[in-house]
């Protein structure tokens, strides 16, 4: 028999791995020829993405971009490339790209939604970013009003007496929360917000308005159109379902029987139907629930429905993310005394929502390209504007690059919201949870 | 340095328990359902107690401290702990909670946040302490459980050991007059079960009201007034930890005792 007994008398050194393993062929070794039929996929692969790129690349480049109609592109392009040459007719957009993202709103008035876009990024950034410092978030806080405002324009009463709608719920709370339970003083307190806003704050704007007019050209919703409507209702839509979503996955999870069975029947009720036919009571039906007279904006009656269509997908999205904790985190945060609300903010919410990030983003995202589907209750988002354009003669028969440039304009938007949300993840990445 | 903590005579000069009532529990019952977890438990607790309580699994040992902070609520009986009796009213909840101290089996720190964070955020939130204050307390103890080193890592970057260590200094950031733990070292490698007794071994030095689930008998001989023993939901006996383990009476508890103490 071997002997059993062994003491180690000195301590292996550490060594480099061998060469093959390393650098550029240990990488090439993994990852695309590891095995026969891995390097065959290789090269198949190569092939492949190969021929598409020789048949789509010489229809981008052998391209026309200053011709005037369908026809003349056609013609410059032969004249150019050759008879049986077929490219592309970048001429439409370059005429048609200013319609494309602004749809009908008036021309001089242009700097408005642009400005609107460029302070999206002032608005955003103290939330998203945490090298900008926090006390910037009273800007995010205004930067909706004010956005509305600059979008639609009209007198700025209107605005302050909105404002005035958040001020008039933040005092009932407040106040009522001292008296009665927090439950009923929070259901009061938006009550009476939303009273404020459907009846009162109209005729109020237009008082204040007759004594002191403060205002700017108004823009009637009929002339939005193009990429700054799909992003109006992408961003407000993503703005605002968050934190419906989030109160409603609240709900879900709630021991209080009607709260909970209310936003059950919601989420299920809202993901069981389809969008389009939410668009379309958006467009038609709502109008008959309404008191007679009213004028409820057609696009923010769109931003509605979207807003609760993906607050539903989001709900179930950070419930996932609730069912992740495990209960300790519940009842760590209960030992120290911290009431629910606290509790959820703090310890809970913030778990939740870091696992959720790439459903949430999903979400997001979706929501951001259903906005096109608006162009089938008749509103001109890019999609519908391309219809419009091509019953234009000139224009009759532009297919492709339209779609192209729509499609690159949504693609750099949800990739970059996409390559957000996997910073955030990593940036919020503690060790193990 | 002790050693692990096995056949150690008691703590040289024990805290004499004062006649102060910490803890009154008087005729409790407790239901999962149908299932009878809690059975008739009386059990009076005076500041400055240390009691270890222990029992088979699922003898609702753990359920019973648990009750203490109402994570658990009983169904007959009353519990009144500090001169509150313990009902469905949120806002005295929220105050003894505070005032009780839990650490639990596995830690449940809060993985999102700092070690610095874990320890002020109660403080800051529920005590209204200004954050300075809260930090300086907490550095105290993060020192007391002596890793104030790690303030600034996240729970994820840390031992067992130091993890459960970091609880008990996040409970005491909140001036707890009680404090639970519930089976503190039984989810640690064996290596780190000594760092966290010893920290509570100095707790019960210093005096504060200890209610402990715990199996390390060790323990309980050196810190422990009472030893209570559980089983069916019910308290089977409870003694001073000499007589309890030298003499138990009730046929469970010897059974128990040779079966824990017996290799």
């Amino acid at each position: 028999m071997e002997q059993v007994a062994f003491v180690r008398k000195e301590i292996v050194k550490e060594s480099p791995p061998p060469a093959t393993e390393v650098g550029i062929v240990g990488w090439l070794r993994a990852n695309l020829f590891s095995s026969v039929l891995n390097s065959v996929l290789t090269v198949l692969s190569v092939l492949g993405i190969a021929y598409a790129l020789f048949q789509f690349v010489p229809w981008i480049v052998m391209s026309s971009w200053t011709a005037n109609s369908l026809d003349e592109c056609r013609q410059a392009i032969h004249l150019a490339y050759g008879e049986d040459v077929t490219g592309a007719c970048w001429a439409v957009i370059r005429e048609r790209y200013l319609q494309m993202l602004f749809g009908f709103y008036p021309q001089h008035l242009y700097w408005r939604p642009v400005l609107v876009f460029l302070l999206l990024f002032v608005g955003i950034a103290p939330i998203l970013v945490p090298a900008v410092p926090s006390r910037l978030l009273w800007f995010s806080a205004i930067y909706p009003f004010l956005a509305y405002w600059l979008l639609w324009g009209g007198t700025l009463w209107l605005i302050i007496s909105i404002i005035a709608g958040f001020v008039i719920g933040y005092v009932l709370m407040t106040e009522l929360s001292k008296r009665i339970e927090m439950l009923g003083a929070m259901l009061t307190a938006v009550a009476g917000t939303l009273v404020w806003w459907l009846f009162l704050c109209g005729p109020a704007a237009a008082l204040l308005h007759g004594v002191v007019p403060i205002g700017i050209e108004a823009v009637e919703s009929a002339r939005f159109g193009g990429f700054m409507l799909s992003t109006t209702i992408g961003v407000v839509g993503i703005g605002s379902s968050l934190p419906i979503g989030i109160l409603l996955a609240l709900g879900r999870k709630s021991d209080l029987l009607i709260i909970k069975a209310i936003c059950v029947g919601f989420i299920e009720f809202i993901r069981g139907v389809p969008l389009i036919t939410l668009l379309f009571v958006a467009s038609t039906l709502l109008n008959i629930f309404m008191p007679p007279g009213t004028n409820f904006d057609l696009i923010l009656r769109v931003v509605i429905m979207v807003t609760l269509f993906s607050s539903a997908y989001i709900a179930e999205v950070i419930r996932g993310g609730l069912a992740g904790l495990s209960r300790g985190q519940y009842e760590a945060a209960d030992a120290l005394g911290l009431d629910y609300w606290k509790s959820m903010r703090l310890i809970i919410l913030p778990q939740a929502l870091k696992i959720s990030i790439p459903g949430i983003v999903s979400t997001f995202i979706g929501l951001f390209k259903d906005t096109t589907l608006v162009s089938i209750i008749g509103l001109l988002d890019p999609l519908g504007l391309t219809n419009a354009i091509r019953a234009d003669a000139a224009w009759n028969g532009v297919i492709w690059e339209l779609y192209c440039f729509v499609g690159l304009l949504f693609f750099v938007c949800c990739f970059a919201m996409s390559r957000y949300s996997m910073y955030l993840e990593r940036r919020l990445q503690t060790g193990h949870r | 340095m002790q050693d692990a903590a096995l056949d150690v005579a008691p703590i040289a000069t024990p805290a004499p328990p004062s006649d102060e009532v910490a803890i009154e529990i008087t005729d409790m019952n407790k239901w999962y359902g149908t299932f009878h977890v809690l059975r008739e438990i009386n059990l009076t607790v005076y500041s400055g107690e240390r009691i270890v309580i222990c029992g088979p699994s699922g003898s609702g040992k753990s359920t019973l401290i648990r009750c203490i902070n109402r994570l658990e609520e009983h169904q007959k009986g009353t519990i009144i702990v500090e001169g509150t009796e313990l009902s469905s009213d949120l806002k005295n909840i929220d105050r003894i909670r505070s005032d009780v101290g839990m650490c639990f089996q596995h830690f449940n720190l809060f993985p999102h946040l700092t070690i610095l964070e874990n320890c002020t955020l109660a403080p800051i939130w529920v005590r209204k302490v200004p954050r300075h204050e809260a930090e300086e307390t907490a550095m105290h103890f993060l020192a007391k459980v002596k890793i104030p080193e790690q303030a600034s890592k996240y729970p994820g970057q840390l031992s067992g050991g130091q993890q459960q260590r970091v609880a008990i200094a996040r409970s005491l950031c909140m001036r707890p007059r009680i404090m639970l733990f519930d089976e503190p070292t039984s989810a640690l490698d064996p290596e780190m079960i000594k760092e966290v007794l010893d920290t509570m071994i100095e707790l019960a030095e210093e005096g504060m009201t200890m209610l402990c689930v715990t199996h390390e008998m060790g323990f309980a001989r050196q810190v422990a007034n009472r030893v209570i023993f559980m089983d069916e939901g019910q308290i089977v006996e409870q003694n001073e930890p000499e007589e309890f383990f030298k003499n138990p009476k009730n046929d469970r508890t010897k059974l128990f005792l040779s079966q824990i103490l017996g290799h």
